[in-house]
């Protein structure tokens, strides 16, 4: 580990998500059923070793904290119980928290509009990207 | 009886379907939703980190409102968000402190008021029996596809809506309105999500992998609860697509409620 920053964030990403990173036997099944596998440069399995090994600053540096889809997919299916989207979750929020680090501002979203899209997809998106 | 509601921000806008025919069904069965009154948005995703208060709030004043009775929910999103910031508030003792110091109702809220999603509410409160006695219009021959999507089961140690491997809620409720189930193996896979705002080659592919799951298993069309679903099926899914429903407009169709 790591010098006393990336501790410091280590303990504030499992505060925040409640997860224990070592309770994770490394079996990839979070990965293997994770919807943005293909997107992601971090996968769901990596964000708990590299967490585990307190590299939230590599993290929270990747676009890969945008590709979570909040599908639940590796929560529910984790043999262990260790529910790595909840990481992905704390370290997009350490973020994003940040002034001026918003993912999605406003004024892009009339470009990203279609007549049929619905307000819960921008109101999730916001919740996601925004603070 | 009488069941607090709580629409939620799309239902009134680009899923009329869902919310109008959720009512009239449901008055056919002789129950009634009344709206809450000025209810609030969920956000459309739970935000999972323990530390998170402001986003969960207006879920919390919608469930607070709900205390003498039950509170009813059928857009996936809406009854996934509300069942974990209820979840929340019953064991999670310090974000349950922190938002009663915040809110100050007249009584503070720790979880006490049951959430049901309608296809619950059709399972456990009316039955399915008694739908299927109460259809008119059975939709016989029709070969539905279930799409549970994300939302509506998982995470299931707090959602307890149904198994979220290997559901039958949506399939039960198919035969309560006369028509037969297709079981497809994307049937409780994503869709793409909230991902259509910047990836639509993602949703493509998601909402793609779910329509051609339910074409190759030989379904006419497809039924879903949430409308960030049925826009991904029906917009961005590529090539020919399977017709796709709100569940309640062929309830209501089968009640002879459809206008």
């Amino acid at each position: 580990m790591s010098n006393p920053k990336e501790l410091e964030l280590k303990e504030q990403v499992i505060r925040m998500s409640g997860v224990d990173p070592l309770k994770c036997m490394r079996c990839g099944k979070c990965s293997g059923t994770c919807p943005s596998y293909d997107e992601m440069e971090y996968h769901p399995h990596q964000f708990v070793y590299m967490v585990e090994k307190g590299e939230i600053e590599k993290l929270m540096a990747s676009p890969s904290i945008f590709k979570c889809l909040s599908c639940y997919a590796c929560v529910e299916r984790c043999p262990r119980d260790v529910e790595p989207a909840k990481l992905v979750e704390a370290i997009r929020l350490l973020v994003i928290r940040q002034q001026g680090a918003n993912h999605l501002k406003a004024n892009q979203i009339p470009d990203l509009l279609d007549d049929d899209m619905p307000q819960q997809a921008l109101v999730t998106a916001f919740r996601k990207y925004t603070k | 009886m009488v069941f607090h509601y709580y629409p939620g921000c799309t239902l009134k806008t680009k899923a009329i379907d869902l919310d109008k025919y959720a009512r009239a069904s449901a008055e056919a069965l002789g129950i009634t939703l009344a709206e809450l009154d000025n209810w609030q948005c969920c956000g459309g995703a739970f935000t999972m980190a323990k530390d998170e208060i402001a986003t969960k709030l207006s879920s919390v004043r919608a469930l607070a409102d709900s205390r003498d009775s039950a509170l009813v929910t059928v857009c996936s999103a809406c009854h996934n968000v509300i069942k974990q910031t209820n979840d929340a508030m019953k064991n999670d003792a310090e974000f349950a402190m922190k938002v009663n110091n915040y809110m100050q109702l007249d009584e503070p809220y720790h979880g006490e008021t049951k959430v049901y999603h309608y296809l619950e509410l059709l399972r456990d409160v009316v039955g399915f029996d008694k739908v299927a006695a109460a259809v008119k219009n059975p939709l016989k021959g029709k070969k539905i596809a279930a799409y549970y999507g994300c939302l509506l089961l998982r995470p299931g140690k707090v959602l307890q809506m149904d198994n979220p491997e290997n559901p039958q809620i949506l399939e039960d409720f198919i035969r309560a309105i006369g028509a037969t189930p297709v079981i497809s193996p994307y049937r409780n896979e994503c869709c793409g999500g909230y991902m259509a705002t910047e990836d639509k080659a993602l949703a493509a592919k998601k909402s793609g992998a779910v329509m051609d799951s339910a074409k190759e298993m030989g379904a006419d069309m497809m039924i879903t609860a949430c409308p960030l679903c049925l826009y991904n099926l029906t917009k961005n899914a590529p090539g020919e697509k399977l017709p796709v429903y709100y569940f309640t407009e062929l309830l209501a169709e089968a009640l002879g409620v459809k206008e």
